[in-house]
């Protein structure tokens, strides 16, 4: 605030004051504003937060140096803080938290906020503001983040009241992970941190305008079950739906009683056990070939969780054609926005699945089966092996999944190296494939994984990185070497960005455009100058060892600079809006 | 083969006039109108009031689209945290109004034109200059176009409509809706 005396010198009053505190107060019975919010997030059950403090964020971070049992990870960039929140949420299943100051810090959030909300993630976003009085006036590191995420957040708060704060962070938390979960950002001006309020713990949220356990509609289920238990051709098509709610043992038991074949998006990675027998891996754009010719040939497809996407479905109009389709999701305005399906069941996947279970019968499809393994064995993933000199990309994917016995956590980037992820790495548990899927952000890979290790300690977790997403946030190897956090990097590195480069090959006539990472950093010196273990390979022979050799660290990051066949591609693959008939597959040489 | 929601293209279909009624809070404006902005939604009209609670605000939104358009609107507002509830009134019985003022030249030799067209249209004059009259008229949306035509001649310096407002007939209200 401007002294009321403008000819006295600021300095001077500080000088004979001697204090210039500017501190949250607790007195007595009242708490700071900042204060009631750690509480809040911790009767959430909130433990940790990923952040970077600043100017307006001060009162919060004061509070964080004496307030117990909620640790802090200082992250380098705040779209790493958002990314971790995100990585440790979808390990961990609970809500992740992240904090920033106003202006920059919460413009630099923006990337993560949207990421969680196109992937549906629980996520509280915590952002300081300038001062009530000073709102609207383009103060210092001002920024309408409550406006600029408004459609990237599953809802969003400005807190101008500060007795609000315990309900609305409660609020956040619930609104966070029920229904279709989401992205939910609390911004906090300053003085509403420091304001002195009443704490109080709230024990039960009740939103008039908000009830997402009132949307539950499964009135056609008997048809449902008629449908799969009349069906000779059917196939599962699992999406992330079925991991937020938690709905594994249903899926598999629908699979086994019916054998009906599983085939999952990238988000349903692990909802059911890829290595199981009627699982076909992923589906889609790089999906395997043999999933996308079940689902090509079905009579009946039952979406459990998943939206249709494009890079799934391809060209509308002729994928699936012979199906007829049954669609569960938590979310009514899913239903009928890519497909009309024929039946909707509208409701969490858990209780969906728990209803229609009991309702359909045990029966064999053998024919069915051994037409899916016909296809299995004809078209399987597949990579050269035997050439002792060439590292393929994919050998790297399949040893790590081989040396783990799929049992570690996977984080990936975006791009050739995430869909090789996909495809070899067969996750048997769910939670356990953190990858940007609606969004494809670059740079999510290593902070997610730093996220999804400070969540899950008792599993290995890897980062599947491309060199240009590795580039894109390698600045979080900070926080995991300060936190001995001991994620184990695979960079899959093809000195370009490899999956630009593949479709500027196939389909822009080979002009290679802005591609080249020829000129990166010496990723083993990076590591080494971050105070993590660095180890190049170039060999195939040399791969298992260095996994071995990564696995074994357990006090800081590993970072391995897989140097692959430059010219790699990655394949199945149904070009953007294309059939299945366009498909571009290798049976193996 | 399963049923392709919408090829996307051109929004035909008919209008639509839909009740929102959400939170009395600051923002939802911004909430309901960008969701129409990012989703492709027209929007004809939007009238934005208080209500009988203090705590809830009203949106009609007049709007235009085929089956699939409407059904997607009604449920992406119904996921806005803030809205309490959505209902398309068009096939329900209700009651639409419009309000205009409309400032019309009114020379001293055809004011009594002027003014019988007011009459019959019970419409107002709620303003006179020496060489205008400032005419308020309600009404349904055909009511208030047919006056603002036989007005034209005459030489419409300004006009002003509201947005549609609508209430179902009969005792049932929006919330029971």
């Amino acid at each position: 605030m401007a002294s009321s005396n403008p000819k006295k010198s600021s300095i001077q009053t500080y000088q004979t004051k001697g204090s210039s505190s500017a501190r949250p107060r607790d007195d007595g019975k009242l708490v700071s504003g900042a204060r009631a919010l750690l509480l809040a997030l911790k009767d959430q059950g909130c433990d940790v937060v990923f952040g970077i403090p600043g100017g307006v964020m001060l009162p919060a971070y004061d509070v964080l140096y004496d307030e117990g049992g909620l640790s802090h990870i200082l992250v380098g960039h705040e779209q790493g803080a958002a990314h971790m929140a995100d990585g440790y949420a979808r390990a961990t299943g609970k809500v992740g938290v992240c904090f920033s100051t106003s202006g920059p810090g919460a413009t630099n959030l923006v990337t993560g906020i949207c990421n969680a909300m196109m992937d549906s993630v629980p996520m509280v976003a915590i952002t300081g503001q300038v001062r009530t009085t000073s709102l609207g006036k383009d103060a210092f590191q001002e920024a309408d983040i409550t406006g600029i995420t408004l459609p990237i957040t599953k809802h969003n708060y400005l807190v101008t009241d500060p007795t609000a704060i315990p309900r609305i962070i409660a609020e956040a938390f619930y609104i966070a992970s029920s229904g279709r979960p989401g992205p939910v950002l609390v911004d906090i001006p300053m003085d509403i941190g420091l304001a002195q309020i009443e704490s109080e713990k709230i024990e039960d949220v009740r939103i008039r305008s908000y009830n997402p356990d009132g949307i539950f509609n499964i009135d056609n289920i008997e048809m449902a079950a008629r449908m799969i238990d009349e069906a000779e051709r059917p196939v599962l098509y699992i999406g992330g739906g079925a991991i937020s709610s938690g709905a594994y043992d249903q899926v598999t038991e629908l699979a086994r009683k019916t054998n009906i074949p599983v085939t999952n998006t990238l988000m349903g990675k692990g909802a059911f056990d890829e290595t199981a027998e009627l699982s076909l891996g992923m589906l889609g754009m790089h999906g395997t070939a043999y999933a996308n010719m079940a689902v090509d040939q079905c009579d009946l497809l039952i979406n459990i969780g998943a939206r249709f996407d494009d890079r799934v479905t391809g060209k509308l109009d002729s994928w699936a054609t012979g199906a007829k389709t049954i669609h569960i999701d938590i979310d009514p305005a899913e239903h009928g926005k890519v497909y009309i399906p024929d039946v909707s069941l509208i409701g969490d996947c858990k209780q969906v699945l728990n209803a229609l279970i009991p309702l359909v019968k045990d029966r064999p499809r053998t024919a069915w089966n051994e037409q899916v393994d016909a296809w299995k064995t004809e078209f399987p993933l597949w990579y050269p092996t035997g050439q002792n000199e060439v590292l393929y990309p994919q050998h790297v994917c399949d040893e790590l999944f081989k040396a783990t016995d799929g049992e570690a956590i996977v984080a990936t980037g975006v791009g050739q190296h995430q869909m090789w992820a996909a495809q070899f790495y067969r996750c048997k548990h769910p939670r356990s494939f953190v990858t940007s899927g609606g969004l494809g952000t670059m740079g999510f890979g290593l902070p997610a994984a730093i996220g999804a290790a400070v969540g899950v300690t008792d599993r290995p977790v890897w980062l599947v990185d491309g060199d240009g997403s590795f580039i894109m946030t390698n600045e979080e190897l900070m926080p995991a070497v300060q936190h001995k956090i001991p994620v184990k990097i695979a960079i899959i590195n093809n000195f370009c960005l490899g999956m630009v480069r593949q479709w500027q090959q196939m389909f822009y006539d080979q002009r290679l455009s802005a591609v080249d990472l020829s000129y990166q950093p010496d990723f083993v010196k990076l590591a080494d100058a971050y105070g993590a273990v660095g180890i190049k390979v170039q060999k195939p022979s040399e791969v298992r060892a260095a996994i071995d050799e990564a696995n074994s660290v357990t006090d800081r990051p590993v970072v391995i600079d897989f140097q692959v066949a430059p010219e790699e591609n990655c394949l199945p693959m149904i070009p953007a809006g294309q059939t299945i008939q366009q498909m571009l597959v290798e049976k193996p040489r | 083969m399963p049923t392709i929601a919408s090829k996307g293209g051109q929004q035909l279909g008919q209008q639509h006039t839909i009740t929102i009624l959400v939170e009395n809070r600051p923002g939802v404006l911004a909430r309901v109108a960008g969701l129409f902005a990012r989703r492709g939604y027209n929007v004809d009209s939007l009238a934005v009031s208080i209500t009988e609670d203090p705590t809830m605000s009203r949106m009609t939104v007049v709007c235009t689209g085929d089956a699939y358009i409407l059904d997607q609107i009604t449920k992406q507002l119904s996921k806005l945290v803030d809205v309490v509830k959505v209902a398309d009134y068009t096939d329900m019985p209700m009651m639409e109004r419009e309000l205009a003022l409309i400032k019309v030249n009114a020379e001293t030799p055809r004011r009594g034109e002027i003014m019988q067209l007011v009459e019959i249209f019970r419409a107002s004059i709620i303003d006179i200059s020496e060489t205008t009259f400032t005419v308020e008229v309600t009404g349904d949306v055909e009511k208030i176009s047919a006056f603002e035509q036989l007005l034209r001649p005459y030489g419409i310096r300004e006009l002003v409509r509201t947005g549609r407002i609508a209430l179902v007939r009969g005792a049932r209200t929006a919330a029971q809706s």
